[in-house]
């Protein structure tokens, strides 16, 4: 299969590779959030991680780790550019349809950018949870 | 070295050089008709393939009178089956219970679709389980026999996993109940020592790309004597091949198919060390280097130039893009985009992330060792960063059993 140049350069230089610490160590964590989703058996799980800023409530830094093909590695990493800066509103608004316009992500790779829609949501959400936020 | 390296030598091999030179006046001077029985140009022809015959019966220990030339193995696995299955039917077409047919759940899809298509006509069809090893004996072979079974198909070698079935005893097995005996030796044939008649072979179908000659060649062996095999033709015309295989004989292909046989007979021995040291160092030093890797199939009674090899907690389409050097195979079709983990891997019970991490890697005639030392360095080294990569290896060494997750399957 042929990828995108873009996706190919996400591969090679994956950005924000890491996580914030070991999985108990984020646990308890309240600045950070973690969206872990997809699953070993269907070959792709994407753990996305989110460090907010409390004053401003803006993501000021997030990491990325995946195990999956090319693409759902280039689309965790491109969203972590994205979050960067962010307010959690914002960061919430991203929508897997601009993954695979920037990516040129083929038909068989949409869900890629689906599993990271998913991670940004997931991980937003277990910060509000974790502090208390009422969100509708 | 020229990259990309080719490590699919299951998949298909290159024409040997010599192959090529042999086949190459069957296109323009002597382009004859081997059926052509009144001139000069047919005589030539019909020599040839009459050449061919012999290198190839001479390859499998037959009597040239028994090879039948087809275009691949998957015509000689069809004809085998369905004309062995039509010949020896207990009720005629149209009715069930027309008899029992015993092959396995790892065969190729060229027996398995076959065998398939049986069933819809009226056979019954044992589909064995392979041992998480992946041989088939011949004890697991009796428990499947019954009264009516007329055929049984296994494999020699298997092309994914390259693990080994006890043909001789299977075969001996099916001549003491009487039973049709074919193997598919596609993978065997011309790279390991074939005796029909010790090996207790009754059908045996083989392949001109997969021993250095060309596409769209192969043959079958059909047994003569001890018993007389006969079939029921599926391509019909002008009765060529003793009318088991009707049409115009491809003859630059057949002599391809013959001086490839010829080749793999002289250098067999010769090839098998060297393949099988290579095969071992490269194994080897994945194994020293990496943790959680996995040899997949029996770790003796397999092919001595492949290997397969799931790696944990790195997924198969990655790692396959990381080792953009090695041109091989891998155990999950993501390709076809369906995302199916190896229907072979499966049947071994591997589990579907394994099955998806796998790589076959099967080496041949023109591969060197430097190549060898270069694809265990790649591989090592991308397994390596995708591990840095996967959220699973990190649990993994954080000591969270991943299958004891709830993961939300999508
Ligand atoms: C075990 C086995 N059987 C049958 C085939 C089909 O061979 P051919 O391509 O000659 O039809 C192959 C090759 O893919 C094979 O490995």
């Amino acid at each position: 299969m042929a990828y995108s140049e873009k996706v190919i350069d996400h591969y090679e230089h994956p950005r924000n590779v890491g996580t914030f610490g070991t999985q108990k160590e984020i646990k308890e964590r309240k600045d950070i959030g973690v969206g872990l989703v997809g699953a070993p058996e269907c070959g792709d799980v994407m753990q996305l991680q989110i460090k907010v800023d409390p004053e401003s409530g803006k993501i000021e830094d997030a990491k990325f780790k995946c195990f999956g093909c090319g693409s759902a590695i280039a689309s965790s990493s491109l969203a972590t550019e994205w979050l960067k800066g962010r307010t959690l509103e914002e960061g919430e608004s991203i929508k897997n349809t601009e993954i695979v316009e920037e990516l040129s992500l083929p038909p068989v790779k949409i869900h890629c950018s689906v599993l990271a829609e998913d991670a940004i949501k997931a991980a937003i959400e277990d910060y509000r949870h974790k502090n208390g936020i009422e969100h509708d | 070295m020229n990259k990309p390296i080719y490590f699919d030598n299951a998949a298909t091999t290159r024409c040997d050089p010599r192959v090529v030179e042999a086949m190459l006046p069957y296109f323009t001077e002597k382009f004859g008709n081997p059926g052509s029985r009144n001139h000069s140009f047919g005589w030539v022809a019909e020599d040839a393939v009459e050449t061919a015959r012999r290198q190839v019966a001479a390859l499998l220990g037959a009597d040239r009178k028994e090879v039948i030339f087809t275009s691949g193995a998957t015509e000689s696995n069809n004809l085998a089956i369905k004309g062995a299955a039509s010949m020896y039917a207990k009720a005629p077409a149209g009715s069930s219970g027309r008899g029992h047919i015993i092959t396995a759940m790892h065969e190729h899809k060229a027996v398995l679709d076959p065998c398939k298509r049986l069933q819809k006509e009226g056979f019954e069809v044992t589909y064995l389980e392979p041992p998480a090893d992946g041989v088939i004996t011949a004890e697991q072979v009796a428990g499947a026999l019954r009264d009516d079974t007329i055929l049984v198909t296994i494999m020699w070698a298997n092309n994914e996993i390259g693990t080994i079935n006890d043909v001789p005893g299977i075969g001996a097995l099916c001549h003491e109940r009487g039973v049709i005996f074919h193997t598919d030796a596609t993978q065997w044939a011309g790279k390991m020592p074939v005796d029909v008649n010790k090996d207790n072979i009754d059908l045996l179908s083989m392949s001109g790309h997969k021993i250095y000659g060309p596409k769209g060649v192969g043959a079958l062996y059909v047994r003569r004597r001890r018993p007389r095999v006969r079939l029921t033709a599926i391509q019909e015309g002008g009765g060529q091949e003793r009318g088991m295989r009707s049409g115009t004989l491809n003859v630059p292909g057949i002599v391809g198919l013959g001086a490839a046989a010829a080749l793999c007979a002289e250098e067999m021995e010769a090839e098998r060390e060297r393949l099988g040291a290579m095969r071992r160092r490269l194994e080897t030093t994945i194994i020293e280097q990496l943790d959680e890797v996995q040899v997949n199939g029996h770790p003796d009674k397999r092919l001595p130039h492949l290997t397969n090899i799931s790696f944990g907690f790195v997924e198969g389409e990655s790692l396959m893009m990381a080792c953009k050097d090695i041109a091989m195979s891998s155990g999950s079709a993501c390709t076809s985009a369906s995302l199916e983990p190896s229907y072979v891997l499966k049947s071994l019970g591997v589990g579907d992330e394994l099955a998806h991490s796998s790589l076959r890697l099967s080496l041949g005639r023109f591969n060197t060792e430097e190549e060898v030392d270069f694809a265990a360095g790649q591989i090592v080294e991308s397994v390596r960063k995708l591990r840095d990569l996967s959220p699973l290896y990190d649990m993994h060494k954080e000591g969270i059993d991943i299958t004891k997750i709830e993961w939300a399957a999508h």
